[in-house]
């Protein structure tokens, strides 16, 4: 109760300090922002004029820099290196500031402005032809899939290191926040869904659980090098699936594909002479780990997506009247704040069901008889 | 579409570093926590086994102090009753010799008193025999005073003798 009244309070604060700020500035905004009306009927995409779309999306894709802010329309942004292979010109590495933010071109390569590899880093043939080298940038969520990576190793070795270190002495500090989470997965997910053999995955559920968990956390916070669409990349639910595959594929016994082949209770005209069951069983072998991809990634886009569509209603009304975008701040915050709340139980619901769905399929592989 | 195009460059350095991370961690990591967590888990449940048994042995024990109190307090009864008895037998003893006493020194008594009397019986009887010979012989001085009554006398013991 106090926690909401002061919450109140805030908004209040905040609600009466940008009215002042808005009053002072009024005049000289009114025209302005009636110029700017009209500026904005006249053609959708100017320069200057605030494009939601372009926003979101250059958050949600990745990137060959890490964008800080824009002031006065020049971007401050930190490069990032850019790795490429190509038949005609090698290995080349350099910086992605030599692109200059995409507006030139550097050693015959360029950011690509339309076409098909549209914001891809393309190779100018001779003949003037755009082709696609071998693109092993560290763009934006490989960084930040990078930064991740040193954390967690950090983190769970020093922790690893007290459990060493304070043999049968109770929990301390990080140990205490990561042993719930541990005993978790341990648990409820490897030992439920597996079984009496689950040691032997416990280490790789273990490892998803947190890649997944810190990632998506890492991604609420909006400031480098945290922040960045790293599990909302399809690429990386895509790696994590196909280890999922590639453990249910080699570990699976002979039941297993015995149930996809010949499911045993199935009348025989469902299989011969054409394999209707089979063929369904086989392709939702894959299905189940596709689908593994598009929730984690469908689910971390989405909360990025609409934490940004807030923020850009600020400067959708702020480009109709000054005194309207900062109005809608103070609710969009508050939404933010509820938004990224709502988030965080969702980076934790999203590294759970895909850890536990993972050891459910491995637990399907490895039965024995049902 | 360029959403859900993944991109060759990030899938390559998305495989590499989870199957980093995988390694380092199951090596460096997991190892470690999941053993301690288990030997921590293994020592409580050890503890607990302990206690408990603890507890069962502390019951027995409690119960084998009763059993020993009640056992003590029984021979201490069975101590008592036989003392009790015992008690009886030696005032019963004693009565019975005391009388048994008693009955020997009456019975001597009797004798000494029997005893006495055939001695006074025979002191009685010598001195009346004394006294009669006395008197007999002061009888008889009186009767041979007179020399007629001698001879007559004389003259019997005499043929007594002849006779023999």
């Amino acid at each position: 109760m106090k926690q909401i009244k002061q919450i109140l309070l805030l908004l209040v604060l905040a609600g009466v300090f940008t009215l002042s700020l808005t009053s002072a500035i009024e005049p000289k905004d009114d025209s302005s922002a009636s110029a700017e009306e009209k500026s904005a009927t006249e053609s959708k995409k100017t320069p200057g004029h605030f494009d939601a779309e372009e926003m979101i999306m250059g958050h949600v894709l990745d990137s060959y820099e890490w964008h800080l802010l824009t002031v006065n329309g020049k971007h401050i942004s930190v490069p990032l290196p850019v790795i490429l292979y190509s038949k005609d010109k090698g290995l080349n590495i350099f910086m992605s500031s030599k692109f200059h933010h995409g507006h030139e071109s550097y050693k015959g390569f360029r950011i690509a402005e339309e076409g098909k590899y549209t914001g891809k880093i393309v190779e100018v043939t001779d003949d003037g032809k755009e082709i696609r080298p071998l693109d092993l940038s560290l763009t934006k969520t490989a960084v930040a899939l990078i930064f991740s990576v040193i954390l967690m190793l950090w983190l769970f070795i020093s922790v690893a290191n007290s459990y060493k270190k304070r043999k049968g002495q109770a929990p301390h500090g990080l140990q205490n926040f990561m042993e719930p989470m541990i005993i978790f997965i341990r648990d409820e997910v490897a030992e439920s869904s597996i079984g009496e053999k689950y040691e032997k995955y416990l280490p790789y559920l273990l490892t998803l659980f947190f890649f997944i968990f810190f990632n998506n956390v890492l991604g609420l916070i909006p400031i480098i090098p945290a922040g960045a669409n790293v599990t909302g990349n399809i690429a990386i639910p895509i790696v994590m699936a196909l280890f999922t595959f590639t453990i249910v594929v080699v570990s699976a016994k002979k039941y297993f594909w015995l149930d996809i082949f010949s499911p045993p209770g199935v009348p025989w005209w469902l299989k011969f002479p054409i394999p209707l069951i089979p063929v369904i069983e086989f392709s939702s072998l894959f299905i189940k780990h596709i689908v593994l991809v598009i929730r984690l990634f469908a689910n971390i886009v989405a909360g990025h997506i609409v934490a940004l569509g807030f923020f850009a209603l600020i400067f959708i009304f702020g480009e109709m009247s000054l005194l309207a975008g900062y109005g809608i701040s103070v609710i969009t915050i508050a939404f933010t704040v509820f938004l990224t709340l709502l988030e965080l139980l969702v980076a934790f619901i999203q590294a759970y069901v895909f850890t536990l769905l993972s050891a459910l399929y491995i637990g399907m592989a490895i039965e024995e008889e049902h | 579409m360029e959403l859900v195009t993944p991109e060759a460059g990030l899938l390559f350095w998305m495989l590499l570093s989870f199957t980093i991370v995988l390694i380092i961690l199951k090596k460096f990591a997991w190892k470690p926590i999941l053993n301690s967590l288990k030997e921590r888990e293994d020592s409580i449940a050890d503890a607990l086994q302990s206690a408990e048994k603890a507890k069962e042995e502390m019951k027995k024990l409690k119960a084998d102090n009763e059993a020993v109190i009640r056992q003590a307090k029984a021979e201490r009864e069975k101590i008592l009753q036989e003392a009790r008895e015992i008690k009886i037998k030696i005032v019963d003893q004693a009565k019975e010799e005391a009388s048994q006493e008693a009955n020997k020194m009456i019975e001597m008594a009797r004798v000494n008193i029997r005893n006495e009397e055939a001695k006074a019986l025979e002191q009685i009887k010598t001195q009346v025999a004394e006294l009669s010979v006395d008197i007999a012989g002061k009888i008889l001085r009186e009767k041979l005073a007179d020399s007629k009554e001698q001879k007559k006398l004389v003259e019997k013991y005499l043929k007594d003798i002849q006779l023999n």
